[in-house]
């Protein structure tokens, strides 16, 4: 048996449907919706701004922090114990480590940065809708920023390659299956967040990165329209 | 620290208006429930009073019921004060806000009997349905009470039960099954400020509040919860008005669901 189609019809380089809205949340300095197939990540930022503990201050640059939750009621199976996991705070570090790259925080000393992702729902991709969603967020709170961070997950299923798997895909059974979620920098081309788990041969891997980066492309022009939107709301 | 504030709401008050111009008894606009938004929970609704905003949901586990009550199903409502919904907010398990806002929440179902728990069980000591109502804050812009109870309360309206079989909860397939609510409970808090009374307070107004009154009642007038909050004592008088405008007010906010 052999993966030949995918189960929802998507052509292999395809993702699910998208959408991205920013400026939903009003007590934030910046925040934005990111929906990818059934997967919603909403994501604020407050800051820059004064940091607690003050031990933590750094006279030459501000600092990021970011966390990584679920609603309690976003998984399609049990429901999730709030006050977050080990699976919650590694994804949490490494969504920081995605986004620092882009931004300059020496123009912001003894601040913080906070930036808060929440899934509302969930159903595979969603560290990489957390990033797309907190990137344009951080765009949306006026930070300086040297690009944009997109961010797919790409991956094998059987002898398939292809992008943005689903939650059978990523559960396929009667196969090989690796799950490879990757951030990029649009402008830069260069790789932000890279995980693996499954098992791919090198040469795959090449190529996977070429297919995300063409969908982490298409997810930059859906994200610069979506702030755009924003601020023609308000020329109006 | 808000004096300055608090004695400029009371003016206001006293020419019978308020910060952002409305009346005193009068919710801000719109006034929006939307169903369903989250499809892995087994229901759901989004809240929105004015630019406050919240979401529930309901996931339904099976679990033992109560020696107490072996015949009953039950609740458990929890509220996450999301550091995502306001700079005030902030990372860590729920401190005694998030906690009351849970509590006077699921009281407001639990004493109203909006739920008939024997309706919720499957097999006499053994297994019932147990309803775990979420409420996440997106956005606080004042009176979370209020939106809470009534995202609360869609929520449930939203809920079907997921295919039980073989004695395993299939959570991939709704049933066409729902749960009957049989009272519809909403919660209206009252705040006093001054010799003022105010319903639906924005986070200004939260800040001047001297003490508040969070009144659930049903269709038919008939008190169900109440939770007195702030820091100042109220008289007889003072809490039968704001009973009144509890009982007056949760009329028009029943007509939103």
């Amino acid at each position: 048996m052999t993966y030949k189609r995918r189960i929802d019809g998507r052509g292999f380089n395809e993702t699910r449907p998208i959408e991205a809205k920013v400026g939903i949340i009003k007590r934030a300095d910046g925040s934005a919706m990111f929906k990818i197939g059934n997967t919603i990540a909403y994501a604020t930022v407050y800051g820059p701004r004064d940091l607690h503990p003050k031990f933590l201050k750094d006279p030459q640059k501000g600092i990021l922090r970011c966390n990584y939750n679920m609603m309690p009621f976003s998984s399609s199976g049990e429901r999730v114990r709030p006050g977050g996991s080990r699976r919650s705070k590694e994804i949490s570090f490494v969504t920081g480590k995605a986004l620092l790259p882009v931004l300059n925080l020496e123009e912001y000393p003894n601040s913080v940065v906070d930036v808060f992702i929440e899934l509302l729902q969930t159903e595979a991709g969603s560290r990489c809708a957390g990033i797309c969603a907190a990137s344009m967020a951080l765009a949306d709170a006026g930070l300086e920023m040297k690009d944009l961070v997109c961010a797919v997950s790409v991956g094998r299923v059987d002898d398939k390659l292809l992008v943005d798997l689903d939650y059978s895909e990523e559960s396929y059974a009667d196969g090989p299956v690796a799950d490879i979620p990757i951030a990029i920098m649009p402008n830069s081309g260069k790789v932000t967040l890279l995980q693996m788990d499954g098992e791919v041969k090198k040469e795959e891997l090449t190529k996977l990165l070429e297919m995300g980066k063409k969908a982490c492309m298409d997810i930059y022009e859906i994200q610069k329209k979506a702030l755009k939107e924003k601020y023609q709301e308000v020329e109006v | 620290m808000y004096r300055e504030l608090r004695t400029h709401i009371i003016n206001l008050a006293n020419a019978d208006t308020r910060l952002d111009g409305r009346k005193l008894t009068e919710y801000r606009k719109p006034i929006e429930v939307e169903y369903g938004v989250v499809k892995t929970a087994e229901g759901s609704a989004k809240v929105k009073i004015g630019d406050t905003e919240v979401v529930v949901g309901v996931k339904m586990e099976i679990g033992e019921p109560y020696p107490d009550t072996p015949d009953e199903g039950s609740i458990i409502v929890g509220a996450e004060l999301l550091p995502l919904s306001s700079p005030d907010f902030e990372l860590g398990p729920p401190g005694i806000q998030a906690i009351e806002l849970a509590r006077v929440v699921d009281r407001g179902i639990r004493e109203s009997k909006a739920i008939d728990f024997k309706k919720l069980c499957i097999e006499t000591g053994k297994k019932s349905w147990i309803m775990i109502i979420d409420i996440c804050t997106l956005n606080d812009a004042g009176n979370l009470f209020d939106a809470s109870s009534l995202a609360a309360l869609a929520a449930l309206k939203d809920a079907k039960f997921p295919l039980y079989e073989n004695e395993k909860i299939d959570y991939k397939q709704k049933t066409d099954k729902k749960l009957p609510l049989e009272k519809l409970p909403i919660a209206v808090t009252v705040i006093k400020i001054g010799n003022k009374f105010l319903i639906d307070p924005d986070s200004e107004e939260e800040k001047a509040v001297d003490s508040r009154l969070t009144v659930s009642s049903i269709e038919n007038g008939m008190l169900c919860a109440m939770q007195k909050g702030g820091e100042f004592p109220l008289t007889f008088e003072e809490i039968n008005e704001m009973l009144e405008i509890g009982i007056q007010k949760a009329k028009e906010l029943r007509k939103c669901l």
